[in-house]
């Protein structure tokens, strides 16, 4: 599988759809960030690992345009960009779906969607929103995405984690998003519900958007991700496509060191949902299996990452 | 997720996880349900202890809808506030002093006020309205202190300004004879009309109250500016990062507050053909609970203007009750507060059991 994976990305070997190069980010005498360049290209997936502290929220509130960067160069569709405000970036089509903030709990699924932007007929006092387009529409796009929703009135309150997220995926890419970044979109979630926002995510990919994947769990990187960037104390400690890095090495550089056995069962229990993500996730599967077998005999790894 | 069988089929035109809801638990998910009860139940009580006194009757009905009314038409604006997050106690505050701006200004010179006639007051009391719920928003916005300190303030400064400036200019505490002056024959009849229906009035109240409720509902259930509404009041800062102007739309939603005081106090200066500087005192917290019994959500987020004004009318019959029974009046308070608390508690309990339809 990794061959393929291989030969996709390098169908794909466009130039970077969002980059940035080199930048630094300091609050007075704090380093926050330290040179650092990421890219994503479209349709592919980079996942930013790292643990508590190691400067990834200030890397995607740098890329989502909260944070301007101290130095460094920011480019977007090949053009060098400074954005204002997370408004600016999401109408150049760089979305964000922030862990707790995305959702509404007592409003219905539908008017979270469009909040913000709702459709709107009529005309004068009697312009009025379009509420049968935007059940409608909230309803396909979801679909679109694989996921089936019960009911659009339903609260979104009422939805797990793992759908909270999907829907905050689907507006984000239903409103255009180009980029998506996702700020540990699995961190609180349950193996079944992380299992079901990894797909989310591949249908994204397979939609031809770059999806940015923050996370600190290397198990929920590895399957999806296309390139991985290892952050740590606010620098790149690693570098890697996917060809050039197994699992097992994205594990130790994390310094996880969890079972991988229990992860494989993780998403063979996720691929079991089905959908168009799910070979991906059961080959994924499979190689952990594999590879936990494996390591369990070889032991560690004595590569260090070319990056220090 | 619930299912992990076969792949999830693309949009089916009916979804076996979709329970069939009958009417009555479709209901249950509406924030009316409880204000609804509450009418029903205090109207049926009412109907059997007060029967002697007549309380089943036109002349009873009307008194209950016209002392309604102007609550309703500030519940209804307070709800569409509290939905949003925000409370405003200085409603009461801006009754007195939009009441008082009136008189002070068609008051003849040799009284102290001005000699002008009714509409130009009325323009300028409004202009003023607006001004204090555009100073009230601005304040909580920029401050982001909570909305309940500031506009304890404005309840304090406002009563105390119209009161001082009142009794400074003309000396008195009361103004009248609103009927002398130019302009005011024009406004009577939609202002204080009345309609008389086998020997009871009603008000013409009654129907602005209407009207505005019918205005409010559609604007939070069928307009953008309903949806941010909710939005701002579930999640002030997930609504921001969707786009949705909250400062904006909070400063508006503290002058729709205002106007709606404008309102009761314009109705009220034209029915009473004068004003007195403590008029509307605790209409503010009358207004909250009745929108509170109506099923919205103090901290925002949920609720109705159909609610509030449910809640509007559960208060007049519990007022009207009590005087038709002739209960010593001392008792209201003490049923009110009850009445409130057990809203409230019905409230959230059907609200827990809507979510797990």
């Amino acid at each position: 599988m990794t061959a393929t994976l291989t030969a996709e990305a390098e169908r794909s070997n466009g130039s970077p759809l969002l980059e940035v190069e080199h930048i630094s980010k300091y609050f007075g005498n704090v380093i926050a960030l330290q040179d650092i360049s990421v890219f994503v290209r479209a349709g592919e997936v980079t996942c930013l690992l790292g643990d508590n502290g190691a400067g990834k929220s200030t890397l995607i509130k740098t890329l989502s345009g909260v944070h301007k960067a101290d130095e460094g160069v920011y480019r977007f569709e090949g053009e060098e960009v400074e954005f204002s405000s997370p408004r600016h970036a999401l109408e150049k089509g760089i979305a964000t779906v922030y862990q707790d903030l995305a959702m509404i709990p007592l409003m219905s699924i539908w008017r979270n969607f469009f909040l913000g932007s709702e459709p709107t007929r009529g005309w004068g006092p009697f312009r009025r929103y379009d509420i049968e387009f935007a059940r409608r529409t909230t309803r396909e796009e979801m679909s679109k995405m694989g996921i089936d929703i019960r009911d659009p009135d339903q609260p979104v309150g009422t939805l797990s984690g793992g759908e909270r997220q999907s829907v905050a995926i689907a507006r984000a890419v239903f409103f255009g998003a180009k980029v998506l970044i996702l700020d540990e979109p699995t961190a609180a979630l349950g193996v079944k519900q992380a299992g079901v926002v990894l797909r989310y995510i591949v249908q994204a990919k397979q939609r031809g958007i770059g999806v940015i994947f923050i996370t600190h769990n290397p198990h929920h990187a590895y399957p999806v991700g296309d390139h991985f960037v290892i952050l740590r104390r606010g620098q790149v400690f690693g570098d890697y496509a996917k060809a050039d890095i197994a699992l097992e090495q994205l594990v130790q550089m994390m310094a996880g060191g969890a079972d991988l056995e229990v992860l494989s069962h993780e998403l063979e229990s996720a691929s079991r949902q089905g959908g168009e993500g799910a070979d991906e996730l059961r080959a994924a599967a499979a190689t952990f299996l594999a590879e936990a077998e494996e390591s369990e005999t070889s032991g560690a790894p004595e590569d260090s990452p070319p990056g220090e | 997720m619930t299912t992990d069988t076969a792949p999830p089929p693309v949009a089916p035109p009916a979804d076996e996880r979709v329970r069939r809801v009958g009417l009555f638990s479709r209901l249950l998910a509406r924030p009316e349900v409880g204000a609804i009860v509450a009418v029903v139940i205090v109207y049926a009580f009412l109907a059997i202890v007060a029967f002697d006194n007549n309380f089943v009757s036109w002349q009873a009905t009307a008194a209950v809808l016209n002392t309604a009314a102007p609550l309703g038409i500030l519940a209804v604006a307070v709800a569409l506030l509290m939905i949003a997050g925000e409370f405003d106690l200085s409603i009461g505050s801006i009754v007195g002093f939009a009441g008082m701006t009136i008189m002070v200004l068609v008051t003849a010179q040799s009284g102290g006020g001005f000699g002008w006639s009714f509409w130009p007051a009325v323009a300028v009391a409004l202009v003023l309205s607006l001004l204090i719920g555009a100073f009230n928003g601005a304040l909580v916005m920029s401050t982001k202190l909570p909305s309940f300190i500031i506009t304890l303030g404005s309840l304090f400064i406002f009563r105390g300004l119209t009161i001082a400036l009142t009794r400074s200019l003309t000396n008195r505490t009361q103004l009248g004879d609103l009927d002398q002056v130019v302009g005011y024959e024009s406004a009577r009849p939609i202002l204080a009309g009345q309609l008389t229906f086998s020997g009871a009035r009603f008000s013409i109240t009654i129907l602005w109250w209407i009207l505005l409720t019918i205005l409010a509902t559609w604007v939070l259930l069928r307009t953008r500016q309903g949806n941010w509404i909710f939005g701002a009041g579930g999640d002030a800062n997930a609504a921001r990062n969707v786009g949705v102007p909250v400062t904006r739309l909070k400063v508006a939603l503290f002058m729709t507050t205002a106007l709606a005081a404008f309102l009761v106090g314009l109705l009220q200066v034209v029915q009473f053909t004068g004003a007195d500087t403590l008029r509307g005192t605790q209409l503010e917290f009358r207004a909250i609970i009745a929108a509170v019994v109506g099923g919205n959500l103090l901290t925002g987020g949920y609720g109705s203007a159909v609610g509030a004004s449910l809640g509007a009318l559960t208060f007049a019959m519990i007022d009207q009750g009590i005087r038709l029974t002739g209960v010593d009046a001392d008792w209201f308070q003490v049923v009110l507060g009850a009445v409130l608390v057990a809203a409230v508690l019905f409230n959230n309990w059907i609200r827990g059991r809507a979510a797990k339809r």
